[in-house]
């Protein structure tokens, strides 16, 4: 589906016409370079690669060198593989007003904010054990029993526990455009999007 | 940053450009809805302080209303906002007057600027 490579630039709130604050997301869309075209014939299934954002020479490892320079443009920061975007060339430019209008409802993938090793009750939403008394001296955000006793004398596959929070590919869906500057390459969405502020995301639009 | 103030000042929905400060007294002309009809309410008091900044800037009010103390904080760039008249401008040392919540009476008034530096 078409899309583009976008930078998270940070949130602020508008006013809307009924006097709501509405919170919105700004978004750095833009413009895209196409690298490279996949097709069903060759590598059994349709996409296109978009390239953003500048990458120094020096920075480039021969090989990638090679593949931009089949694109016939300069080293890029970063690659994304969008599936069933029809229509592109090697070498064209991709930018968000081609693809984005006021109105639209868009998905957004990212990687989420990193949150380190967090226990179950921020986790998982557990929530707790209750009570502070009661001899509750040390285990209030405990998870509690994990398993029962000598049948099954285990602990089951999956069972929730502590552990890296966060820092995980997120994919949020319908997220509503509420501005498109094409000046500027620049999105507005409502609401929040995975990531800080300065990291790439993935935008897509369903047809 | 750039892109976020210039994102701001696009979608500002109301331009209130009156500029004041703590100390100062102000009215604050208030749209409100009821049902379908709109009518406008004043709200008049002391500016206690000015938050934030850009579209999420807000500003506290505080009047005496009878023995009890009323304070408001609005949205600078709320579109509910008709317009704000300053009739006071109050000579203050801080940004930020709460010492003006343990007083009453004669040691809650504050002083009037005499001269007013045009900025």
């Amino acid at each position: 589906m078409p899309g583009i490579i976008g930078k998270k630039i940070g949130m602020t709130s508008v006013f809307g016409a009924d006097g709501k604050n509405i919170p919105c997301t700004i978004i750095e869309a833009g413009p895209c370079v196409v690298t490279q075209v996949k097709t069903v014939e060759k590598e059994g299934y349709s996409a296109v690669q978009l390239g953003y954002g500048e990458r120094k020479e020096k920075h480039t490892s021969t090989a990638m060198k090679g593949h931009f320079k089949k694109a016939e443009t300069s080293p890029k920061r970063k690659l994304m593989e969008f599936r069933d975007f029809d229509g592109l060339n090697t070498g064209d430019l991709v930018t968000a007003e081609n693809i984005f209008k006021e109105g639209d409802w868009v998905d957004v993938t990212g990687t989420s904010k990193g949150k380190g090793f967090q226990g179950v009750v921020k986790r998982h939403g557990f929530g707790g054990v209750g009570g502070q008394t009661h001899g509750q001296h040390n285990r209030l955000r405990a998870p509690g029993s994990i398993g029962a006793c000598s049948t099954p004398s285990r602990v089951f596959k999956g069972m929730r526990m502590g552990g890296q929070t966060g820092n995980s590919r997120v994919h949020v869906e319908n997220i509503e455009v509420i501005k498109v500057y094409p000046e500027k390459n620049l999105l507005v969405v409502k609401g929040s999007i995975p990531g800080h502020n300065g990291a790439f995301i993935k935008i897509e639009k369903w047809n | 940053m750039n892109a976020i103030k210039f994102v701001e000042n696009d979608l500002a929905s109301s331009t209130n450009t009156a500029h004041f400060k703590a100390g100062d007294t102000v009215t604050v002309f208030y749209k409100i809805k009821e049902g379908d009809k709109e009518r406008v309410q004043q709200y008049q008091g002391t500016v206690m302080q000015i938050r934030n900044s850009g579209a999420g800037k807000t500003f506290t009010v505080r009047k005496m209303s009878g023995n009890i103390g009323v304070e408001r904080i609005f949205p600078i760039s709320s579109p509910f906002i008709d317009k704000i008249e300053i009739s006071k401008k109050g000579s203050v040392r801080r940004a930020r007057i709460f010492y003006l919540r343990e007083r009453t009476g004669k040691s809650a008034r504050i002083k009037e600027k005499k001269r007013t530096v045009t900025a």
